[in-house]
Parts: C-alpha cells; sequence; structure tokens
C-alpha cells in the first residue's frame, strides 16, 4: 500500500447527500476479474448516456474541476454495497481523498486499505469547504494526516479524527496481513482451543 | 451508611454481541484494532478474485479451507440451467472462481449443484450459519446471518483477503444499538415491512458503526425467515450488523441442518447458545424503540430505503420538507418520475420481482402465492418468481407454488440474485417502474433508468396482479 502523509491539490464538490457505491461504480463494471482500471467508469450512469456519450453538465468533467485529486460530497457516502471497487475506482480515476461529514462503514474501512483517505469533518466545515471549492477558481486544499488537519490557503483549517492505528498504517503504507501475522502465534493457540467443528468436515449426505 | 455490598462480585452484564465478540478476541494490541477470529467466510464470485489474486502475488495459502465456503450467485443468469452463460466477462469471473476454489481447496456449491443459491440463503439453510458465530462475506447483506444470534458482517475484497489468509481481521469494536419492538405486527405487516419501518424512522445512516439487536415481542414472533429479512436490512440503516437472539424457533430451524451439529456436539452446541441472549439490564449505547402498531404494510418511493410511506400515503409534497432534505427529495422524484403527493396507490407498475437475499425463501414465497392464487398479473406487468436457492426451488415445487405462479401468470426461474442488482440479464428497462421485494431502491440499481419500489412478498404480488400498489389488508384471498 502507498504511504498517505500529506496531499495537496484541488477540491471538486460534488453536492449529494447519501452517495451510494452503486453510483460510484455501477454493478455493470463489477465483472472485472482486475484491481485496475475502474477510474474510467466512475459514477458512469451520472457521466455517461446509455450510448456511452459523455453527458452534459457532471460536475467532474467541468474544465474548471479537471485534475482534481480530491473529492467533498454530502453525508453518508458509500452507503450501500460493499464493493470496494468504489474506492478502486475513484483512486484509480485520481483521488487520493474524500471528503464528508460521514461515511458508511464498509466504505470507510475499503479505503484505508487502499491508501486513500476518508476525511469526516463537521457539517458546518464541510458546507464551507464545499462554498469555497464553488466559488474560488483552482481551490486547493491540503489534506495533513500527520497532524490530522485540514487547510488551505485562505485561511481555513479544521482538524479530523482518525483511529490512531488506522492512521499509523496509512502514513507507513503498511500491510494489514503482514500485521495481523505477527500474532501466528496467537491465532494458532485460538485455533488449538476452538477446532473445526466435526460437522465442516463431514456433514449430512 | 448502608453497607451496599462488594459490587466488583457481580458478573458484569453483557449484550449479545459483547459475549460473541470476546469469545472471538485473538490477541489485543496496544494501539492497535482489536484481532477478531472469523468462524465461517462465504465467498461468491463478484468480490473475491482480487483476493485470491493477492494470495497468489505474496505466495500466501487459505488458511482455513474448511471453515470458507463458495458459490456462484450475483452474475448468474436464471434461465434454466445449461443455457449457456452470453456474457463473457461474467462468464471469465465465475470460471475464476471454480478454478480458485480448486487451486486452494474450498467448498464451491457451483451453477450445477443441487444446493447452489445466494450466498445468504445457502449458509442457513445448510446449517452453516450457526449461533454465536462469527461470520463475513465480501457482501454486505451478510448481516442477514444475525438473525441467528450470529455476528456477521459484509466485508471488502482486501478483508476477504485478509481473512483467507489468516482467519482473522482486525476491527475497530462497533457500538450497540437496540431496537427494541413493543407489541405485534397486524395481519398484513411483515419483517420486511418492520425493516422498513425502522428505516425510515432512523434514516439510512441511522445504525452507522453501530452493531443493532433487534428485541421485542415482535421480533421475538418473527420466524426464522422473517428474522433474516429483518436483520438482512440492517446494513440500510448503516449498521455494521443486526442481530436476533436465539430461542427455541432458532434451535428448531438448525437442527437436522446438513452441515450442523449432531450428537453429542448438538446438545453441547444447544447449552452453549442458551448462554448468549443479552443479560438482562445490560447497557446499550443507543436504545431506539418502535411501536409494532403504528407499522404497516410500507412502499419506498425514492432513491434510497428510507425513503419510504405507508401503502395509504402519499409521495411527500416537496413543499413541506425541512430546506436540507428539500433538494434530496427533488432530486429523487425527478428520478422515479413521481408527482409530490400522488398517492402510493395510484402508482402503476410495469415490472415485478419477488426474488433477491432479502425474500427469496420457502416463506416468501409462500406469502406471495397465497396472494396470487386464483388471480391473473395484470396485463401490462412482466412479474418474475426467482426462488433464493435450488433448495427453495425444490421445496416450493413440491408444495405446487410454482403451479400457482405459473397459473397466475409470473415467470418461474432458476436461483440466484437476480433483478436485484441486475448484474445478470435480469433487468430493468430505463423508465420501467418494479414492484421489488429486494433490498434496495438507488438509482440504476435493477437496470439503468429503473424506478424501483421495494415492498413485501405478498405487496409484490398484489401489485402485479392490480398493476399498481394496494394495500394488501383490503385483499381477497381466494
Amino acid at each position: 500500500m502507498n504511504p498517505f502523509r500529506t496531499h495537496r491539490g484541488r477540491l471538486a464538490p460534488l453536492d449529494r447527500v447519501n452517495v451510494d457505491t452503486d453510483q460510484i461504480i455501477p454493478k455493470q463494471f463489477l465483472k472485472r476479474i482486475e484491481r485496475t482500471g475502474f477510474g474510467q467508469f466512475l459514477f458512469y450512469d451520472w457521466r455517461f448516456d446509455t450510448g456511452g456519450k459523455r453527458s452534459a453538465g457532471f460536475v467532474l468533467d467541468e474544465p474548471r474541476y479537471q485534475g482534481a485529486s480530491i473529492l467533498i460530497a454530502g453525508k453518508n457516502f458509500g452507503c450501500g454495497s460493499s464493493r470496494e471497487h468504489a474506492v478502486w475506482a475513484l483512486a484509480d480515476f485520481g483521488f487520493r481523498a474524500v471528503i464528508s461529514s460521514s461515511f458508511a462503514d464498509i466504505f470507510a474501512n475499503n479505503s484505508t486499505k487502499n491508501g486513500f483517505l476518508a476525511v469526516r469533518l463537521s457539517e458546518a466545515e464541510a458546507a464551507e469547504l464545499m462554498r469555497r471549492s464553488r466559488e474560488c477558481d483552482d481551490y486547493q486544499l491540503t489534506i495533513d494526516l500527520e497532524r490530522c488537519e485540514v487547510r488551505d490557503d485562505q485561511g481555513f483549517r479544521a482538524q479530523f479524527p482518525i483511529d490512531e492505528f488506522v492512521r499509523h498504517c496509512l502514513l507507513n503504507g503498511l500491510d494489514d496481513i503482514g500485521l495481523t501475522l505477527q500474532h501466528e502465534a496467537e491465532i494458532a493457540a485460538y485455533e488449538a482451543l476452538h477446532p473445526v467443528p466435526q460437522a465442516l468436515h463431514s456433514p449430512r449426505a | 451508611m448502608p453497607f451496599r455490598g462488594p459490587i466488583y462480585m457481580m458478573p458484569a452484564k453483557k449484550t449479545l454481541f459483547e459475549k460473541i465478540w470476546e469469545a472471538h478476541l485473538v490477541a489485543q494490541p496496544s494501539g492497535r484494532s482489536p484481532i477478531v477470529y472469523i468462524d465461517l467466510h462465504l465467498v461468491h464470485e463478484v468480490t473475491s478474485p482480487q483476493a485470491f489474486d493477492g494470495l497468489r502475488a505474496a505466495g500466501r495459502k487459505v488458511r482455513q479451507p474448511s471453515r470458507t465456503v463458495a458459490t456462484v450467485d450475483h452474475n448468474i443468469p436464471t434461465e434454466p440451467r445449461g443455457t449457456p452463460i452470453t456474457d463473457l466477462i461474467a462468464a471469465k469471473q465465475i470460471a475464476a472462481l471454480q478454478a480458485n476454489c480448486k487451486e486452494f481447496g474450498v467448498l464451491l456449491f457451483d451453477m450445477d449443484s443441487p444446493e447452489q443459491g445466494i450466498v445468504h440463503v445457502i449458509g442457513p439453510e445448510l446449517g452453516l450459519t450457526r449461533p454465536g458465530m462469527t461470520i463475513v462475506c465480501g457482501d454486505s447483506h451478510t448481516s442477514t446471518h444475525g438473525a441467528f444470534g450470529a455476528l456477521a458482517f459484509g466485508i471488502g475484497t482486501s478483508e476477504v483477503e485478509h481473512v483467507l489468509a489468516t482467519q482473522c481481521l482486525a476491527q475497530q469494536t462497533p457500538k450497540t444499538m437496540k431496537v427494541d419492538v413493543r407489541g405485534r405486527l397486524a395481519e398484513g405487516v411483515t419483517a420486511k415491512d418492520l425493516a422498513l419501518g425502522i428505516i425510515g424512522q432512523i434514516g439510512t445512516d441511522g445504525a452507522t458503526g453501530h452493531v443493532i439487536e433487534y428485541a421485542g415481542e415482535a421480533v421475538r414472533a418473527l420466524s426464522m425467515e422473517g428474522r433474516m429479512t429483518l436483520c438482512n436490512m440492517s446494513i440500510e440503516a448503516g449498521a455494521r450488523a443486526g442481530m436476533v437472539a436465539p430461542d427455541e424457533i432458532t434451535f428448531a430451524y438448525v437442527k437436522g441442518k446438513r452441515f450442523a451439529p449432531r450428537d453429542g456436539e448438538w446438545d453441547k452446541a444447544v447449552e452453549y447458545w442458551r448462554s448468549l441472549p443479552t443479560d438482562e439490564g445490560a447497557a446499550f449505547d443507543k436504545v431506539v424503540e418502535i411501536d409494532a402498531a403504528q407499522l404497516c404494510p410500507f412502499v419506498t418511493w425514492g432513491t434510497n430505503p428510507g425513503m419510504v410511506a405507508p401503502v395509504t400515503g402519499r409521495v411527500p409534497d416537496v413543499g413541506s420538507l425541512k430546506e436540507s432534505d428539500r433538494r434530496s427529495t427533488e432530486l429523487a422524484l425527478q428520478y422515479m418520475g413521481l408527482e409530490p403527493g400522488k398517492r402510493i396507490e395510484d402508482i402503476g407498475i410495469d415490472r415485478v420481482f419477488i426474488g433477491s437475499c432479502t425474500n427469496s425463501r420457502l416463506e416468501d414465497l409462500r406469502a406471495a402465492a397465497r396472494v396470487a392464487k386464483g388471480h391473473h398479473v395484470n396485463t401490462n406487468v412482466r412479474a418474475m418468481v426467482v426462488p433464493g436457492s435450488q433448495t427453495v426451488k425444490r421445496a416450493a415445487e413440491q408444495e405446487g407454488l410454482h403451479r400457482i405462479f405459473l397459473d397466475a401468470g409470473f415467470e418461474w426461474r432458476e436461483s440466484g440474485c437476480s433483478m436485484c442488482l441486475g448484474m445478470n440479464p435480469d433487468i430493468l428497462q430505463p423508465g420501467e417502474r418494479c414492484a421489488s421485494t429486494s433490498n434496495r431502491n438507488f438509482e440504476g440499481r435493477q437496470g439503468r433508468g429503473g424506478r424501483t419500489h421495494l415492498v413485501s412478498p405478498m405487496m409484490a404480488a398484489a401489485a402485479a396482479i392490480a398493476g399498481h400498489f394496494t394495500d394488501i389488508r383490503n385483499w381477497k384471498f381466494q
């Protein structure tokens, strides 16, 4: 996993609440067996018409938000399906982080496994950033994971909460599986006490 | 001052969740998330290929193949089995699961298996799902299995890989929420309506970060099928998981199932299961009370499961809403093609889908068949019934339910996730309006431009016949 320390980039506003993972990456693209290449399908049904032509007016396609690497959206971002493809699509499109006042649990979990940051701010702070990203041209934001801080060049500054261990893994790009396997002795001891039930080996006919 | 006695001698009062969580803690490294053991890992074709690739790349094995069970459900066609899969990308994904299960020694209930079905239907019916277990699957509706008093939750593909490699997960401890349903559900009001009523009350993020325990008279009175429907929808309220304490109804369901404990193991297991229910007086982080008498058959009108109204009600009048809800409601109504204030019973439909991990079990099909019997599907409606598994399908056919459906003009199909998420050929066309027993009415969920209204199996069957939503409590059963 790539470490995440500090990132500065253009902010793009998606002013909708309850953006579900079916919108982030529609189901027709989940049949791929790779982890890469999902960015072209991000928000597909909002960005493209049924013929595959670019629809007019979707915010990420406005010239002023080209190259944006931070997304800001309404509350309960990433709700619904557990598909990690949603995070893969956002990251592959070029985003490093998304800001919202709340995230669905599974989406937030999936983000951390991909070096992608789900930044939770208060509703008022998120609304302020949404406003600035619309009113200022080339609105740049810095997300500083070492200080757990979001800031801009015009004096905006806000702290965000994050689990200390998750932060540690993100800062250092640590592989979760490797960390758990450091506890091999404890896992083996647990398994010795809790063997696989007989019925799992020999089900009824 | 009176002597109060040594309170430290009192055993701590614990919730069902806490008992299961503590029994599965493998390690609690300081400054890190606890490491929790996973008893059962269910796998399907869509969220697993990248996880198996990750194992291969790192030279890892599946740590406990006998705790890992796979099936194909999400993108398989519901045409008669043996019909070639014309979607080549879907076929490739199914082939990848077959190859991965073979390579890593994982039991697979494949396309041609007499026990194939939706992963959350076959786990319980095979007796793989049991009280007190920790169960995960790369699917958000894993919460279904909580109906047995298990801790069951959905995970992403990275976590699928993590469980395959370690049989554990590093997880932050969730909070607990009790949903206490007072009183009993009235005739015609089902577990699905209870779930929609709860989500309508607390919102689609009302339980984020929490594990819900459903309690109260109405919940205790539900069958296992009803409890599964209720727990299934927990994720639609944002919950990490949903649970119901195990009782005699649970034990009777599990007993004799193919993978259930037997002989001496059974008695020992039941003794343990009886110790699981939440202790009297144990504390929850949040408590929500629901009055069962206030519930009725519900129909969703919008683009998330919290946008719901009684069948006797109306689509909201945007003007009467708070500013913060106005825009999302406007967007939803625009997508759904509905005018504000329209009566729910005046909404006509084009399609009906009876199926999904929410409502495709035998009891659901019986309920729908009871409504359909002696009637005929409206000429403007195409209606399909998709049993949750091959086992459900056989049992339904033994009872003659398929005859009732076919005589009434419903399609009777093979088992799978089907039109719940439209990854297979069963999809809505743009603008088509569907009464669906599934769990999500998100934009495009059942097909791009499709308009989904979530309802119970009885309400879906009644809508198929009437051609519009109609109150099941006034139905003329034949």
